[in-house]
């Protein structure tokens, strides 16, 4: 049953695998984007309060969760490296950082710009989210630094795992922090238990940007993993015997 | 031949409990100016604020609790660098590792003792920095108790990162942004704990969050340390 497991982390298995994988998140991640993005435009009926500013949602609110769960997921790869000393698991955890880092900055800037005409001000200093978002950013920030900070890849994969995980506490504070502490960002309304409190006319969009959004993501760290192998194992014979 | 049974299990434990913090503190106090310096560094960047800002005493009093646990953040960073070196260069954390005994505990003390020489000066000095930001005399036993608990935090988060900088050399940087990101729920709650007393609000949900991080963090962190430090000992 767990043979798939294992199979997967075999460097060339994993490496040809997410090399065939690629096509298959790529492309309907970009068709969903093209169809998502449509529909924010175009479908949606203007929030009655905000206008058409708040179309930026469906860009703003995926990019904020998946922040949070890129950096769920390279905590959970790095503990999987660390416990069962997988070091392709620590391989992935790597290439979840930079995408997690950009895909960070991309909810701060359009939180920024959709806060602008509606807050009145890029920035706000009070509201908890925003803070611990810009923490989350600066803990892929510290995590890559560590990574960079050391020669030897194994070391790096094993010390930055145990950041990784100590820095997992900050998630469950950005899911829960509109809901703990007053700001200026609203209540949760779309991923929440029971049902949720957006209306359905603009809740669809929003799923297909979270399920786009993914599957980019997904894509993007096939890519880096291939090429993080590539760099772990180049002195390795599968490889020579690969690419004659 | 009988298993070793719990009560001698109990007494090696506080015996190696002593002797760690007994040996930690003895070396520290040889060496007066690694405790001094923080806590000049401390009172210097204290005093800039001031200089830099205004002399109104009535906004100084509103970010003068704010100064204090910026500038106590600050001066906990700059003993980290010092925390394990000696240890690893010595080989005396490659002993902790292979004696058998719980290495988890054994950071655990030794995050107390430097909490005792790092944090606790900080607390001692820190009304007379508070004197001059004018924050009224009856606050400053509960700056004083917030900021125990809070450089507690800052003891073990700052430990982690020591522990995980350990065999890079000239971490010091780095290991102020690993940590920094991490102690800033520390200062959030433990600056406005002041602040809210003397707009005379309930302290109770900051102090009680504070006291629940340095549990969690007493609970917790000496395990990562423990993870941190194997991985560093042992390649």
């Amino acid at each position: 049953m767990w043979l798939w497991f294992h199979k997967l982390a075999s460097p060339p298995y994993a490496y040809a695998v997410a090399g065939k994988l690629r096509p298959w998140l790529l492309w309907p991640a970009i068709a969903l984007l093209l169809v998502g993005t449509y529909a924010a435009l175009f479908v949606v009926p203007p929030d009655y309060q905000q206008k058409d500013s708040a179309r930026i949602m469906y860009v703003h609110v995926p990019a904020g969760a998946w922040s949070q769960g890129i950096y769920m997921a390279m905590a959970v790869a790095a503990a999987v490296g660390l416990i069962w000393r997988m070091k392709l698991a620590h391989a992935l955890a790597a290439s979840l950082a930079p995408i997690g880092m950009w895909i960070t900055v991309v909810a701060l800037i359009t939180g920024a710009v959709w806060g602008k005409p509606m807050w009145g001000t890029w920035w706000a200093w009070g509201d908890a989210r925003i803070l611990f978002t810009t923490l989350t950013l600066f803990l892929y920030l510290g995590y890559m630094a560590l990574r960079a900070s050391f020669d030897d890849v194994q070391r790096a994969d094993r010390v930055s795992a145990v950041l990784a995980i100590v820095g997992s506490v900050n998630v469950p504070v950005v899911k829960y922090s509109v809901d703990w502490w007053d700001g200026l960002h609203q209540s949760a309304s779309v991923l929440k238990i029971g049902k949720p409190s957006i209306d359905s006319s603009m809740l669809w969009p929003m799923y297909v940007m979270l399920f786009a959004f993914i599957l980019f993501i997904a894509a993007v760290v096939c890519d880096r993993l291939r090429a993080e192998i590539l760099r772990r194992e180049r002195n390795a014979n599968w490889l020579a015997a690969a690419t004659r | 031949m009988s298993a070793p049974n719990a009560t001698d299990a109990t007494r090696s434990l506080s015996a190696l409990t002593v002797t760690v913090l007994e040996r930690e503190l003895r070396l520290a106090l040889r060496r007066w100016d690694q405790i001094m310096q923080p806590l000049m560094f401390f009172v210097i960047v204290t005093l800039l604020f001031p200089l830099a800002t205004t002399a109104d005493l009535n906004e100084l009093r509103r970010m003068g609790s704010g100064v204090v646990w910026v500038a106590a953040m600050l001066a906990s960073l700059l003993s980290l660098e010092s925390l394990f070196r000696p240890d690893v260069e010595d080989g005396t954390l490659e002993q902790w590792v292979l004696c058998g005994q719980p290495l988890a505990w054994i950071l655990l003390v030794k995050s107390v003792a430097h909490w005792l020489l790092a944090g606790l000066p900080l607390v001692v000095v820190s009304p007379l920095m508070a004197a001059g930001f004018a924050i009224p005399n009856d606050v400053l036993p509960l700056m004083m108790a917030t900021l125990a608990i809070g450089t507690g935090i800052l003891a073990i988060v700052g430990a982690i990162g020591a522990a995980l900088t350990v065999s890079v050399r000239r971490g010091n940087v780095l290991v102020a942004l690993l940590v920094l990101p991490l102690q800033v729920p520390v200062l959030i709650f433990g600056a406005h704990i002041v602040n809210l007393s003397i707009d005379g609000l309930s302290i109770n949900a900051p102090l009680y969050l504070l006291s629940a991080m340095l549990l969690a963090g007493m609970c917790l962190g000496p395990f990562a340390m423990a993870a941190a430090v194997r991985i560093s000992v042992e390649s």
